[in-house]
């Protein structure tokens, strides 16, 4: 299961050059996906690209207010626009034509974006910094009774950070899948999907309520469940992609109960009255279950679902199906992070409950554990990272557990460059050998894709926590939260979790890039550096996860947060960043031993402790449980019990039975030959016929 | 005199019907067309009842008339907010099932079209009826179509389910005729009108008796657990167009039948009687989505499907709040758009291939690409993705409901698990992986015809979705003066208890 490897049908044809893939017009020599995407309608997408950016600057001149609208309205257009025209534009040229397009719509966004957060930041704030506005589209979404859901948005400190790394990172991730895409013949359905997907990522962080977020929040989940089934012929595929979604559902079932109660309580599911009736509630006591635990802990358990905490983390190794663009922006950058930024979002509700608070912090903590030491031993390169990225979730609700909600959504920032990074190398990589993402059959990759090597190393270096790039301040600033808030405990093992994550990332890279070179002559024959339009994203991210770590999110969020922030006033210890810096150290120190110096040794270790790693191999036995229960449980439960034994013995059975008996009497008294129906509809009319008469009668 | 629409809608199809009768058999296209014209133009006609109505409590295009004095029996029909989007649906989902047969049905054309536009008389005068009487003809004219539609144009086991069908609504409207007569005779109403029944109290004692009567009557029709079995029979055997419009139509009888009748008739029965109404309900939820899950049969596993729809619908009604009633109305409609539209795509591919067994399919998104895209947009407005028009008749009927019952909602909330279980699990085996059958390897997609019966119904189900306020603004004062005015008529006039709720909330639980 761990060593299965995925075959990427989308890099599979730079080898061998197979007949099917060259089309005609473009030679036979390596096709060059940008070029061959301007070759078909240079012009059509330039028209489309002047035509959308001259509107959205219309529209911020005119109507700013309806900006933020555009922002979330255009990927949907080029969904609609790619969904309707998809089977028109297949044809090679065209089709990357199209892909452009799907660009154009999500860079407008980004740069509409831009615009709107830099006019809502030029708004006289309050003392407290923060700054917002609710543009409202002018119609309810549900109206009943005293439940009234409108069309309106909330762009304020904490959805203006959200909605650039969605739309900037999205834009580099669209960019970088043209050439990653280029060669599948389905990518213009991958493309809408990839809009869509942008689509409800952007109401999710912008809905003004939480029915709104809630759109989203599902919304991203189709999205996800469509994208990581995307190779639909692959029943592995198929299968994880409907493994996510259910899990999924499953906690947006805590969601759906949380909003009910949530508005039962408090008569609005409004974020800004939410959170603004929060500051008037007292704190419950601990290990009390009270409501607004009861209602936090029932959110939590969607936030648990989208971003992957224990115990519904099992969807998201296997979402690796998907292409690899989408790993890097929905199941780390952007839709994972959803949870997160919900906790965060209702801090202001959440820190009135201790006991959601610990509940928070301690699963946090526990699936950041639990992401590392699997990490360890996997041998696919996107599966340590998603299992990474279940780590470092765990870190993100850890801050918030401990009341760090400002930091939290500052790990998410800098890890949504880091670790969008980290899967677009490793595509890179990916797309160099045709498809292997087998570790061991790696090495020594480094010289021959230089720029994809340097990345990946700078951001190894970003999450393991070395002073100077991006993930050190933000994990630092976690450890400190943990300190603050008074659980050493949390903090020691955070801190473990960082030696770990330094481990094996240093790990991934040696078996990827250093070393020398294990896989096949073939494939190793046909390495090759990927085109810049890949290229280009990886370096533009990886100065952002090296210099992202210099902009104070937390101080810019909190304002939006509303959690009384005194407790980051005080300066963390000064030995705090001498600590954490050491934990990353050893950690790289320790895997330059084990896989580059004395290579032998880790085998020894595996052998000689060969329990802990069958453990972590069955990563925890989790999945196994999960299936036994499925398999066994509902479905043989509902198919043995409940069909074959309610359905039709107990109930058809009754009803058969009483129907045989009312034929025997009928075949008994009848005079002439009838068919049943009739028999019975006679004796019903004529029974009903008398007791009318009766009634009737009586009168 | 005023023209007396709503007569005019219900002798329509009824007109046509006799038209029928003298073109010959044989011309069996000019018998489509022109039942698809007549039933095209009753939908465009009744969209004026859509224009003409104001959102405000109260019967309206009301005509009342002596029919049979003697008897207290009124000529009396009007609509109000809860059955004016079902005649909506009724004569939508009416031509759209007709082109959906269009080719499907080779036999007898000429009666199939008879039938069709018969059983179109028949749901509409159920929806306008507001005397007993009326009520019960239309009820039973309604049947007898149906019956004829599965027992002919059936698959192999029709008569078997034709019966079975037939003797489960026999039985209900033997009880529910018993219990008119009954509820005649005692009112001091002494008439069949049932606006003046709803203003004469009944005796709480004797409201208990007739109340069970009604309910069991309309729980059969809706179908409630346990009285579902029917149904899968039924819609496996149906035609195309009959499946459609006995999951459309037909089974929102029973919800109608409980909002019009047996809660404002009998407010104290009803009062006693809704937590166990819940509680069926949501174990309905479940066991309709647990059996569906298994289901090897296409058409079967969508009718359990509906079996737990319905027991959303159900919960809702059992709320009895505004936001729950006008909630289940809503997911009444939502229902007839997403079930009907499943059963099209299920008949297309039925139509293809002559089966209904999941595993003789797989793969049929390489092959039948938009039929996949439409097919798999319908699957999610069935599993309630917000968005879409399932949501927001779920949401609001789990939002109202937690009066009634916490632990209700919560296993009722399973249903929306179960449901992404039981519908990607068919979507996965239906149109992912490779195609492992070669017959399946040809199959053509959509046609221009499928196209036109699927997008209405998709675009619909978006609509619904997006701006839900367009229908429940007709729906809710209707909804509202109905709680109200049930609520003031009960001897004890308190909502339902949480004592009563937690008393059945406990069963429930030990249940699963």
């Amino acid at each position: 299961m761990v060593a299965h490897s995925n075959h990427e049908p989308a890099s599979s044809h730079d080898e061998g050059a197979p007949p099917a893939h060259a089309p005609a017009g473009h030679g036979t020599g390596h096709p060059h996906p940008p070029d061959a995407g301007f070759a078909g309608s240079p012009w059509i997408v330039l028209l489309a690209f002047i035509l959308l950016f001259g509107a959205g600057g219309w529209l911020l001149r005119s109507f700013p207010d309806a900006v933020p609208f555009a922002v979330l309205l255009l990927p949907l257009l080029g969904f609609t626009v790619l969904a309707l025209l998809g089977d028109a534009i297949r044809d090679q040229g065209e089709g990357a034509g199209a892909c452009w397009l799907a660009c154009g719509t999500v860079l407008t966004s980004f740069a509409l974006a831009v615009a709107t957060v830099y006019r809502v930041m030029q708004f006289p704030g309050g003392d407290t910094g923060l700054r917002f506005t609710q543009p409202y589209l002018g119609f309810e979404w549900i109206a009943a009774g005293s439940f009234r859901v409108q069309m309106s948005l909330l762009v304020d400190n904490l959805s203006s950070v959200m909605v650039l790394v969605v739309t900037g990172v999205g834009s580099l991730i669209h960019i970088y899948s043209v050439g990653y895409m280029s060669h599948d013949p389905d990518r213009v359905r991958y493309f809408s999907y990839l809009n869509l997907f942008t689509f409800f990522m952007l109401l999710l962080v912008l809905g003004g309520s939480l029915p709104l977020l809630f759109v989203g929040w599902e919304g991203v989940g189709l999205c996800s469940y469509l994208l990581i089934g995307f190779w639909f012929t692959k029943k592995s595929a198929a299968d994880a992609g409907k493994k996510a979604f259910i899990v999924n559902r499953i906690g947006d079932v805590g969601l759906i109960l949380g909003m009910i109660l949530a508005f039962n309580l408090f008569g609005t599911l409004d974020l800004v009255d939410l959170v603004n009736n929060a500051t008037s509630l007292t704190e419950e006591s601990l290990w009390q279950l009270g409501p607004i635990t009861t209602v936090c802990l029932l959110l939590f358990v969607g936030a648990c679902g989208k971003s992957a905490q224990i115990p519904l983390h099992v969807w998201l190794p296997d979402a690796m199906e998907g292409p690899t663009p989408v790993s890097a922006l929905i199941h780390a950058a952007t839709m994972v992070t959803a949870g997160v930024y919900m906790v965060a979002r209702l801090g202001a509700l959440y820190s009135l409950s201790p006991t959601a608070m610990t509940v928070v912090a301690v699963i946090g903590t526990a699936t950041a554990v639990l992401g590392a030491t699997i990490a360890l031993v996997q041998t696919d390169i996107k599966k340590v990272l998603a299992y990474s990225t279940v780590s470092q979730l765990g870190y993100m609700f850890l801050a918030c557990g401990v009341g760090a909600f400002g930091v939290a959504v500052f790990h998410l920032f800098t890890h949504a460059f880091f670790k969008a990074l980290l899967f677009l190398g490793s595509g890179s990589v990916i797309h160099a050998l045709g498809g292997e993402q087998d570790m061991r059959k790696m090495g020594g990759l480094w010289r021959r894709i230089p720029v994809t090597f340097w990345t990946f190393v700078i951001d190894t270096l970003a999450i393991a926590g070395i002073p100077g790039l991006a993930g050190y301040f933000s994990k630092d600033a976690i450890l400190g939260g943990a300190l603050e808030a008074g659980r050493p405990v949390l903090f020691v093992v955070g801190l473990i979790v960082a030696l770990l994550t330094a481990f094996y990332m240093t790990r991934a890279v040696i078996l990827t890039f250093l070393g020398t070179y294990r896989g096949d002559a073939e494939t190793g024959s046909h390495v090759h550096e990927s085109p810049w339009v890949m290229l280009g994203p990886l370096v533009i991210l990886a100065i952002g996860s090296a210099v992202g770590g210099y902009i104070d999110i937390p101080h810019f969020v909190e304002p939006a947060i509303r959690v009384g922030e005194g407790a980051h006033a005080a300066p963390h210890p000064v030995w705090l960043p001498i600590v954490a810096s050491a934990a990353a150290i050893i950690g790289i120190l320790v895997a330059y031993y084990l896989y580059l110096a004395f290579p032998e040794i880790p085998s020894r270790i595996y052998s000689s402790a060969r329990g802990l790693a069958r453990v972590l191999e069955n990563k925890y036995g989790f999945d196994t449980l999960y299936d036994r229960i499925a398999s066994r449980v509902i479905v043989g439960g509902s198919e043995d019990v409940l069909w074959r034994g309610v359905d039709v013995r107990l109930i058809d059975g009754a009803v058969n039975g009483v129907a045989s008996v009312a034929a025997a009497v009928a075949r008994s008294v009848r005079t002439v030959q009838v068919g049943l129906v009739r028999a019975y509809a006679l004796v019903i009319l004529g029974g009903a016929v008398a007791v009318l008469s009766y009634l009737l009668w009586r009168r | 005199m005023t023209l007396d629409l709503l007569a005019v809608l219900v002798l329509l199809p009824v007109v046509g019907a006799v038209a029928h009768a003298f073109i010959p058999g044989r011309a069996e296209r000019a018998h489509k067309i022109v039942a698809l014209s007549l039933t095209t133009g009753i939908f465009i006609l009744s969209l004026a009842l859509v224009e003409g109505f104001q959102p405000v409590p109260g019967m309206q295009f009301e005509v009342s008339r002596n029919w049979m004095p003697a008897l207290g029996i009124r000529y009396h029909v009007g609509i109000d907010g809860l059955s004016l989007w079902l005649i909506i649906l009724t004569t939508f989902l009416t031509p759209i099932a007709l082109l959906g047969s269009w080719s499907s049905i080779h036999s007898r054309v000429k009666a199939f079209q008879i039938l069709m536009l018969l059983l179109e008389a028949g749901m509409l005068g159920v929806f306008v009826a507001l005397d007993l009487f009326l009520f019960y003809i239309f009820w039973e004219a309604m049947l007898i179509p149906m019956y004829f539609l599965i027992g002919i144009w059936g698959h192999e086991r029709r008569i078997y389910a034709a019966v079975k069908f037939f003797l489960y609504t026999m039985a209900g409207s033997a009880l529910m005729l018993v219990a008119f007569i009954a509820l005649y005779k005692t009112s001091s109403a002494h008439s069949f009108d049932i606006l003046l029944l709803t203003q004469s109290p009944v005796a709480p004692s004797l409201q208990m008796w007739l109340f069970a009567a009604f309910a069991l009557a309309f729980a059969i029709k809706v179908p409630m657990f346990p009285f579902h079995t029917w149904l899968p029979d039924a819609h496996v055997e149906a035609p195309t167009a009959g499946s459609v419009i006995l999951a459309g139509v037909l089974l929102k009888m029973g919800g109608y039948g409980f909002l019009r009748l047996a809660f404002p008739l009998f407010p104290d029965a009803a009062h006693e009687f809704a937590p166990y109404i819940g509680a069926l309900a949501v174990v309905g939820i479940v066991y309709g989505a647990l059996v569906s899950l298994v289901q090897p049969n296409l058409k079967k596993l969508v009718a359990y499907s509906s079996v737990s729809h319905l027991g959303f619908v159900m919960l809702g009604i059992a709320a009895f709040n505004t936001t729950s009633v006008v909630g289940a109305v809503y997911q009444m409609l939502n229902h007839g758009i997403s079930t009907g539209a499943l059963f099209f795509c299920v008949g297309m591919l039925y139509d293809r291939r002559h089966t209904f067994a999941i595993a003789e399919y797989g793969g049929l998104k390489s092959v039948m690409p938009w039929f996949s895209s439409l097919f798999l947009l319908v699957c999610l407005s069935s599993l309630a993705v917000p968005g879409l028009n399932g949501f927001v008749g779920e949401f609001l009927i789990m939002l109202g409901s937690w009066s009634l019952s916490h632990s209700m909602v919560a296993l009722a909330s399973m249903g929306v698990v179960l449901a992404a279980g039981y519908v990607l699990w068919m979507v996965q085996r239906v149109l992912y992986g490779e195609v492992t059958h070669a017959v399946n390897r040809t199959l053509p997609d959509l046609s221009a015809r499928e196209f036109a019966v699927l997008i209405p119904l998709v675009v619909l189900a978006i609509v619904m979705g997006v701006a839900s306020p367009l229908f429940t603004r007709l729906i809710e004062p209707s909804v509202q003066s109905l709680v109200y005015e049930t609520g003031t008529r009960m001897r004890k006039p308190s909502p339902p208890t949480r004592a009563a709720a937690a008393m059945v909330g406990g069963p429930v639980g030990e249940r699963r």
